[in-house]
């Protein structure tokens, strides 16, 4: 199979704080990979590694065959738009409606659209979250599934090809936490993505994920099906699924 | 000062330094932010403007009207005019004007920066094809600093029309000769000065507004420290600059 996205010997340290250590991960054309860690356990670090928002100490990340930490600031804005990533507090801006927030993306990644077709990208990635009638709406009036939904049909609108979710359902009800992680089964589906989903809800990984990667102590520490961690007798496996 | 917070001071001056080469270096960078930049000038006017307009009149009716007395003792009371124009346009309405920004606009930016980074709004510019520095840093420096001279001047007009209503309260000076004196009292060494230093003002409250928004903290609180700091600051720079600018007046002969 295709690997899209491809990490060896990841290590990020701030200060004394050793986050990753040799960590690796491949994640294959389609899948949904899960990466399953316990709170600052360096998740959101490793994901913004693989975006280029923070540069790692050592180690490689290739990305659709494109070596992320040598790419110039325009190479970087190309694979940026066949990377979607949506943020852990979902980072809409505060003083654009959803429209602009939307709209934001596409213009800034120079896509010469008529306003027509603007318009219908727009409304087209609002319906696919289910959320036509919010166009005017400034992001202070969503309550936080919208949200949710909002960002990710910002990422949605550039057609990425690998969309990276930064702990998609926390901070949600669990009956909300569930229709998003279909909203994620679902783009899947329709937009042919492979995702990396980092979370430690085990309802929605266990949902979305095709494979899962555990993340403890900066390393891989464990990788496979839900139910081949589930069965693990390994204790620092166990504590997840209880 | 203990060794610590010293220590701190020091490293933070030093952030702060290259923060400002930072700006210097992405300014010229391509891909300027126009349409940005404007509606930062709009808002950095907007928002200040009336504020500035009623402290300036508020501030030339008093010093007019407090002055009238000591210069009433010497006899002097035709050197009204002239007095208060000098005061007013060399320093308060300059100072002042710099004072309500920093609160207004440096806290503004600082919160506004603060809350964009918490809340990852920067990084998910960064990830959209934009350059954050550019787009929110570069923009609402150059709009403060291209601003405030503007608001300073708005501010000495009006300062000086407080000045002429406060002339007649207890006195009398007709319009024409109230104007006439104010200008032959002002000369270009007291305008020139006074208008470039409000280009350093506005650059001072730019950029501590941005720098202490964009390093700022997790967390709500760490929103609200940015905001305020950036208003202590930035008020201290501006007497500061002030400061200087007066010796720097003095030694090119600007007197
Ligand atoms: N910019 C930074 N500077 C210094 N330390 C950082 C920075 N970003 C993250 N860290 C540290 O790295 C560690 C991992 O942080 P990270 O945000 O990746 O955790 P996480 O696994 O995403 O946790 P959570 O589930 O709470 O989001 C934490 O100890 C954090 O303090
Ligand atoms: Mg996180």
């Amino acid at each position: 199979m295709e690997s899209v996205i491809s990490i060896q010997h990841l290590s990020k340290s701030f200060g004394n704080n050793e986050v990753l250590k040799d960590f690796k991960l491949e994640v294959f054309k389609g899948e949904n990979v899960v990466v399953l860690g316990k709170s600052g356990s360096g998740k959101s670090v490793l994901i913004k590694c693989i975006i280029g928002l923070i540069s790692p100490d050592q180690g490689s990340i290739h990305v659709l065959d494109q070596d992320v930490l040598h790419l110039d600031t325009d190479e970087m804005d190309l694979m940026r738009v066949k990377v979607g990533f949506l943020f852990q507090s979902n980072a809409l801006y505060d003083s654009m409606s959803v429209r602009e927030n939307l709209e934001f993306p596409l213009r800034r990644h120079g896509k010469d659209l008529s306003p027509d077709e603007m318009d219908k990208a727009v409304k087209e990635a609002l319906e696919s979250v289910g959320l036509a009638h919010t166009e005017y709406m400034m992001p202070a009036e969503l309550s936080g599934g919208m949200k949710k939904r909002i960002a990710i049909a910002r990422t949605l609108i550039l057609k990425p090809e690998i969309i990276l979710y930064d702990e998609p359902t926390t901070g949600l009800d669990p009956i909300t936490g569930k229709e998003i992680s279909e909203l994620i089964l679902e783009i899947q589906k329709v937009y042919k993505t492979s995702s990396v989903i980092i979370s430690h809800d085990m309802h929605c990984v266990k949902i979305v994920a095709n494979r899962i990667v555990m993340l403890i102590d900066g390393k891989c520490y464990a990788d496979g099906t839900y139910e081949e961690l589930e069965a693990s007798d390994d204790e620092r496996i166990k504590q997840f699924f209880d | 000062m203990s060794e610590n917070s010293f220590k701190r001071f020091l490293s933070d001056a030093g952030d702060m330094t290259g923060f400002v080469l930072r700006f210097f270096r992405e300014l010229f960078k391509p891909k300027q932010e126009w349409r940005e930049l404007l509606r930062q000038c709009y808002y950095v006017g907007y928002n200040s403007l009336s504020l500035v307009g009623i402290t300036a009149f508020i501030m030339g009716l008093v010093l007019t009207i407090q002055s009238r007395p000591t210069l009433v003792e010497f006899g002097a009371e035709a050197w009204l005019p002239k007095m208060i124009s000098v005061s007013l346009v060399r320093e308060i309405a300059p100072v002042i004007t710099a004072l309500i920004c920093a609160g207004k606009v440096g806290s503004g930016i600082g919160a506004e920066l603060g809350s964009m980074k918490v809340t990852e709004q920067i990084d998910a510019m960064d990830v959209s094809g934009t350059n954050p520095f550019k787009y929110l840093v570069v923009t609402r420096v150059m709009a403060t600093t291209l601003m405030l001279p503007v608001l300073a001047v708005i501010a000495d007009a009006i300062a000086l029309y407080g000045g002429y209503l406060g002339a007649n309260i207890k006195g009398v000076v007709s319009w024409e000769l109230y104007w006439t004196q104010v200008f032959d009292a002002l000369s270009y060494s007291d305008l020139l000065p006074a208008f470039i230093k409000t280009y350093f003002f506005g650059f001072a409250i730019g950029i501590v507004g941005c720098y202490k928004g964009f390093n700022s903290n997790k967390g709500t609180e760490g929103v609200g420290r940015s905001a305020n700091t950036a208003v202590v600051v930035a008020s201290l720079a501006v007497f500061l600059i002030d400061l200087i600018a007066v010796q720097i007046a003095d030694l090119l002969g600007f007197t």
